[in-house]
């Protein structure tokens, strides 16, 4: 992936460094905020249990859950906040959903 | 402020007193003047009492303020006489128009002892002649112009032709009337 | 070639609008909008203008609308009044911080209550910290002329910030008036095309418009705000200056008249400029040296500018057309005190508030303000700082 420019981007510059109105003028910048480390509780991936439905890729409110070739893989736990959401629909019990 | 003519209508909404005042302006600006055509609303509904207001001067207008001390005054519903001061700062010299079929002096009593010249126009028989219908603003017009000149009466009829075109561009077939209407109600000015 | 007709202000803003054609306009099409939208769905009806014409349900909508429009990249307008103004009032907001020069034109009138429909500055005041920059009419003319500039000066790279025209709401916007308009052509040559360098419909260059700012960005984007109104300063001159090169007509962050050697002068905005213009001239011929200052740009604010105009004079009354609530004065009285504060030498100053709903502005009250400076000129007391002009009174030291 090419480097973000608002990778650059950070609480220490002068205004006058800004995009006016703190445009975002590039796609896909969110994943340069780690949003991984606000999890309180984490989902796990049974591999064993899961039948590669795909319920809860489209239910992921954060796009967590790669899919790669038609198959689901790990988290992506660098941007998973841990909501939860795909424990609950998953309906094979193929995630696990525990405390930190 | 020299040469400047200031016309004070009263009517009622929804009787084209406003339209009237814009009329006028329209045609005094064809004559090459500078031209103010405003209204003063009260409550935004039809039948209540409303004014508006024209300036017409050799130079651009630039008080904006209401007109207290008009040279004319016109009155196009004639029940308002019993509720306005309709006179309230017409100059003497100037005079005042109003529709109805009553003859002036016959109404000069309502007038709060306004000492100048005072016009009557039946607005109502003239508009269902021409128009068949009642809008009486057509008369007052061509009475106001015909009483204080304040464009030439015949410039005034040619250009008021050009007026009906642009403003009914979708019903062309009242303009002929209307002109009608116009050049009658010069003729029929009382007083 | 200027074209001499007669029209309302607000035909002549809608007029305006055609010749520029934007892209899109926004509206809420019942009361309190004006006849502009009216005049402008006309054009669009018989293919005068190929403007996307957007009737929404409210004000809060219409410039919603147009934000989504202009952060596309289009040029979008609108118009309003009053209440409608109100309505907006969030959205202002958000417009200015993302910082799209959407432009508006306002019939500026009272905002209730008592319920009101007629002119004051209380809707265009009660906005005038949103982020706009606000130009202000005289009459007719000057709503055309300033709509055609506005767009050059909200869309210039420096500035990028919304833009509202002010016209006031029946004095000028109902009030039938000659005026010269400028050939369609000439029009759209002197306002030029919208280009901005990005928009959410360029695919070459993804763009996210109007994000969080956390504690840590947000004073920083206010700070690059209040510098872009700084800068519509300079902004605002050189595109009059084009104005005049091109049309003739000579326009400033206000305008003087007969102040050359006024010792007494009023401070005002919009029609009554022309009404108090007669009120100098009458005293003028009397011999008193008195004159006038008609504000046009209220935001951003030429403080120093007017606070240099005004340097020589001995005693001044700004002329409020809204009601501030301060207890202090109106918001022409606050910004007019403030830009004269740090001078050496300055003037008395007193606030009067007038006109509030309608209340008529006459050439005899302005002799009577003037009348008053003399006083405060002669003796060096202002009596009563803030005070009203208009109102029925039992107190008779305030008639």
């Amino acid at each position: 992936m090419k480097e973000l420019k608002t990778a650059k981007i950070n609480p220490t510059q002068a205004w006058q460094e800004y995009p006016a109105g703190l445009e975002i003028n590039e796609p896909g910048t969110s994943i340069l905020n780690k949003t991984g480390e606000w999890r309180t509780k984490i989902p796990y991936w049974d591999q064993t249990k899961c039948k590669q439905c795909l319920l809860c890729t489209p239910y992921c409110p954060d796009s967590s859950i790669p899919v790669v070739d038609g198959k689901r893989q790990d988290f992506d736990y660098d941007h998973c906040k841990g909501c939860g959401i795909c424990y609950s629909v998953c309906p094979f019990k193929a995630i696990r959903w525990e405390e930190v | 402020m020299k040469n400047m003519i200031e016309i004070r209508w009263h009517g009622r909404g929804g009787q084209g007193a406003k339209s009237a005042s814009q009329l006028l302006a329209d045609s005094a600006f064809f004559a090459g003047k500078y031209v103010q055509s405003f209204p003063e609303y009260g409550p935004e509904r039809g039948g209540a009492p409303i004014t508006a207001y024209n300036r017409i001067s050799d130079t651009r207008c630039n008080v904006h303020s209401n007109i207290y001390y008009p040279d004319y005054v016109v009155v196009v519903d004639e029940t308002l006489l019993h509720t306005v001061d309709v006179a309230a700062g017409l100059k003497k010299e100037g005079a005042i128009v109003i529709n109805s079929d009553k003859d002036p002096e016959e109404l000069r009593p309502l007038l709060h002892g306004y000492q100048g010249r005072v016009c009557t126009i039946d607005a109502k028989a003239l508009s269902l002649k021409h128009l068949g219908r009642y809008f009486p603003n057509s008369p007052m017009l061509a009475a106001v112009v015909e009483v204080s000149h304040c464009v030439d009466p015949e410039q005034f009829l040619k250009d008021m032709e050009t007026s009906y075109r642009h403003k009914f561009a979708t019903k062309p077939q009242v303009v002929q009337g209307n002109l009608d209407c116009l050049a009658e109600s010069m003729k029929e000015v009382r007083g | 070639m200027s074209i001499k007709d007669r029209m309302s202000g607000n035909e002549a803003i809608a007029t305006a609008m055609r010749q520029i054609n934007p892209d899109v306009f926004a509206m809420f099409p019942i009361t309190p909008s004006t006849e502009i939208p009216q005049y402008f769905a006309q054009y669009v009806a018989d293919g005068q203008a190929d403007t996307e014409f957007i009737t929404v349900e409210s004000e809060h909508s219409s410039l919603s609308a147009c934000m989504g429009a202009e952060a596309a990249g289009c040029r979008a307008v609108t118009a309003t009044s009053s209440a409608g103004l109100s309505y907006m009032n969030e959205i202002l907001y958000v417009v200015a911080s993302a910082r799209l020069p959407v432009v508006m034109a306002v019939a500026t009138r009272a905002l209730t209550g008592p319920i009101n429909i007629n002119h004051d500055y209380s809707d265009s005041m009660a906005e005038r910290d949103s982020g706009f920059i606000q130009i202000y009419s005289e009459n007719n003319q000057e709503a055309y002329d300033n709509y055609l500039q506005a767009h050059r000066i909200g869309e210039h790279p420096d500035v990028r910030l919304p833009v509202m025209i002010c016209e006031e709401g029946f004095i000028t916007s109902h009030a039938l008036e000659n005026i010269l308009l400028e050939e369609d052509d000439a029009v759209k040559k002197f306002v030029g095309e919208y280009h901005p360098e990005n928009y959410l419909l360029n695919r070459e260059a993804p763009l996210a418009v109007g994000p969080y700012g956390v504690s840590s960005y947000y004073m920083e984007a206010r700070v690059a705000q209040a510098e872009a109104m700084k800068a519509a300063k300079r902004v605002i001159l050189e595109v009059a200056e084009d104005f005049e090169r091109t049309f003739g007509r000579h326009y400033s962050f206000f305008e003087e008249y007969r102040m050359g050697d006024a010792e007494i002068a009023l401070v005002l905005m919009g029609s009554s400029a022309g009404t108090a213009r007669e009120s100098v001239d009458e005293l003028r011929e009397q011999g008193v040296k008195c004159g006038l200052i008609k504000v046009r740009v209220f935001r951003p604010f030429p403080a120093e500018e007017l606070a240099a105009a005004l340097q020589n004079c001995k005693a001044v009354a700004v002329l409020d057309k809204s009601e501030g609530f301060s207890a202090n004065g109106g918001p022409l009285y606050a910004e007019t005190a403030a830009g004269c504060v740090n001078m050496d030498k300055r003037p008395k100053l007193v606030d009067i508030v007038y006109g509030l709903g309608g209340r008529d502005f006459t050439v005899e009250q302005g002799i009577r303000v003037l009348r008053r400076l003399e006083k405060i000129a002669a003796t060096g007391e202002t009596g009563p700082v803030y005070t009203h002009m208009g109102q029925r009174d039992l107190r008779e030291e305030v008639q």
